[in-house]
């Protein structure tokens, strides 16, 4: 089935489910965030007409320049930079895969219960189920817990699982869970697709990523997470060995 | 206990550190009888593997007693003699199913540093060698942890000696994966062997086991060019010789069939390209020196096969693409998928057509590891081969 959001991309070959690919261009600013950065740049290069050594004129010019040109053109080059993705809608996008050697349904069951996710996604402090298809998410952000009401807009058991946040949330965000059979006796291919809408659009993105908070990365790492838990059942690890370093091993 | 410690470019130590413990269900704690000095340690020693933390136990040939086994472990008890593989794999994932045990999906906790590095893809754990490859404490100890015991480790059931299988942890099964990786026609294929450590020892030794029609070894070090005199291989000192010139006259001028660089990235090497890659290597724009591998490409025959157990890092230049292009060579490398290895060998050695003790050449304790670290490295006194009793 597929939902009334997401179209059947015919050039993707992908099963019907996928929604359309995302814009590769990257790094387009709204239009409330040209004006602002518009705003500063110019401010930057007045401030820099008016005085201070010559070095500061050439800073406060080049980067008020810089800024200006962003406005301009409404790209940010350092979200493209930093290879910070986007949607056609300008909504951050994150998304990666990873094979499995489990059955698709498996995994499935596993992501539909929702409260359990957090076992996986680190940054998820919890999911509260409020019914069957709306539930309360609440994350660890640099500003503090974050929450938000979401639903589950589509929902093919083995196959895929999309969600949406309720209007209302601090951070406008979807995703979905893609559940593919590998080629041969390889399991499941997951693929995970996250968009949201950072608070500061674009800077807003540079900033988080430039202060370590890296959604791309996360995602990985809880991919790998779930691929263990999954296969092996426990995470791998060499914390509390012995090492030669002082704090390291046996806590007596 | 007694462990070899890494404490920087050019630095082990001996130290006290606390007992390993068991950290997980599948975890066992083995008593080390023997370990040895391997020449990937020798990277470490020279700073050219990232991620290496000070503080960090070396070592990753080692053999011992069980001691202490987690709860999930089903294969071995306490007091099994066992040979444990340098690589640490889960033996559930992918790879490890098809029996590529290096590249396991799962031991590395850290892959996100090895992903970064090399693409979207991380090798499994290996002991006693870097971060990015997990890790984990290593076997130049008196004690060591051994993640995911049920699959790794070899139970060792009959009276051969610790310097008879020891080397079934690495350099044996490394040589002989290289030299299997040449897909060997008895009898009428010619292999040479760069490098004559002990890799390249028991590559040569293994491609005659496979049955090639004539091995020749290249190394400048005499005491290892005699040791693979001994095994009936022809020798070329390429400090004496022209290396091209030699091997096309041992061939009849096709070039050996099949090439078996088992020298890596830190081949000495001489003129304006070793001087170039050398340079480079220190100033830390390329981990890198590849003299063998040219050497390897521009001779080796066509339609056949450039073989590298060689430990390669970063990116390399100046390699003779046109030349392999132009010769359909076969390129075959990787870390050796120990645990597919250690029975088959086994075998061979209790069959007696093999007594892998044949390489060592300098017996000594823990205490003595730093120096010979570096008298390995230097290739002084006669050096190929170190083991250490770890109780001695």
């Amino acid at each position: 089935m597929t939902p009334a959001d997401s179209p059947p991309d015919p050039s993707s070959g992908q099963p019907s489910s996928a929604p359309p690919p995302p814009s590769s261009t990257g790094a387009h600013m709204a239009p409330a965030e040209r004006s602002v950065v518009g705003t500063l740049g110019v401010a930057l290069m007045g401030a820099g007409l008016r005085g201070g050594t010559p070095l500061q004129k050439l800073v406060l010019g080049s980067v008020g320049a810089g800024l200006a040109a962003m406005a301009a053109t409404g790209r940010n080059p350092l979200a493209t930079a930093l290879k910070i993705r986007q949607t056609q809608s300008g909504d951050v996008l994150v998304s990666d895969a990873v094979t499995i050697g489990r059955p698709a349904d498996d995994l499935y069951a596993h992501w539909r219960d929702l409260a359990s996710l957090p076992r996986v996604m680190t940054h998820l402090q919890r999911v509260d189920v409020l019914d069957e298809t709306r539930s309360r998410w609440t994350v660890t952000a640099p500003t503090g817990e974050v929450s938000w009401e979401a639903e589950i807009t589509a929902d093919e058991p083995g196959r895929r699982l999309a969600w949406q946040s309720l209007p209302g949330a601090a951070i406008d965000n979807a995703g979905e869970v893609l559940f593919r059979p590998a080629p041969g006796d390889r399991g499941t291919e997951v693929i995970v697709r996250l968009t949201y809408r950072p608070p500061g659009g674009t800077a807003g993105a540079v900033l988080a990523r430039v202060a370590g908070e890296e959604p791309a990365q996360q995602l990985r790492d809880d991919l790998m997470r779930f691929k263990r838990e999954q296969e092996l059942g426990f995470a791998p690890t060499t914390e509390g060995q012995s090492s030669g370093r002082a704090a390291a091993g046996r806590i007596a | 206990m007694k462990a070899i410690v890494w404490q920087g470019t050019n630095h082990v130590g001996v130290e006290t550190v606390p007992d390993p413990t068991l950290l997980l269900p599948t975890d066992a704690i083995v008593k080390i009888t023997s370990t040895a000095i391997c020449g990937s340690d020798l990277h470490l020693l020279d700073g050219v593997i990232p991620s290496m933390e000070k503080g960090d136990i070396l070592g990753h040939e080692f053999m011992g007693e069980v001691v202490e086994i987690g709860r999930d472990v089903k294969r071995l008890q306490v007091g099994d003699r066992v040979v444990v593989p340098f690589n640490i794999a889960c033996g559930v994932c992918d790879p490890c199913r098809r029996g590529l045990f290096s590249a396991c999906d799962n031991s590395n906790p850290n892959h996100r540093m090895a992903e970064a590095l090399y693409g979207a893809v991380s090798g499994g754990g290996l002991f006693g060698y870097s971060h990015m490859y997990g890790g984990y404490a290593g076997g130049q100890a008196q004690y060591v942890r051994v993640p995911f015991a049920d699959i790794g480790p070899h139970k060792i059931e009959s009276d051969l000696r610790d310097e008879q299988v020891l080397f079934l942890t690495d350099i044996f099964p490394t040589g002989y994966q290289a030299a299997e990786n040449c897909a060997i026609v008895p009898g009428r294929d010619v292999v040479a062997v760069f490098g004559a450590g002990p890799v390249g020892q028991f590559a040569a030794r293994s491609a005659q086991m496979l049955g090639a029609a004539h091995v020749i070894v290249i190394d400048r070090v005499p005491e290892r060019l005699s040791m693979a005199e001994a095994a009936g291989c022809q020798t070329i000192n390429y400090e004496q010789d022209d290396v091209m010139v030699a091997l096309r006259e041992a061939t009849g001028g096709r070039g050996p069939d099949h090439v078996i660089d088992a020298v890596g990235m830190e081949a000495h090497g001489h003129g304006p390209g070793a001087i170039v890659d050398t340079a480079k290597q220190r100033l830390k724009l390329s981990f890198d020196r590849i003299t063998a591998l040219r050497w390897a490409i521009m001779s080796c025959a066509k339609g056949g096969t450039v073989s590298m157990p060689g430990v390669y890092g970063g990116l390399i230049d100046k390699l003779p693409m046109g030349a392999a292009f132009a010769k359909g060579l076969t390129f075959k490398m990787g870390q050796t998928h120990t645990q597919r290895h250690i029975a088959p060998l086994l075998g061979r050695i209790e069959a007696g057509e093999i007594d892998p003790s044949f390489v060592i050449t300098h017996r000594a304790t823990l205490d003595d590891a730093p120096e010979l670290y570096k008298t390995f490295r230097d290739k002084h006194d006669g050096c190929i081969k170190v083991v250490l009793d770890p109780w001695g």
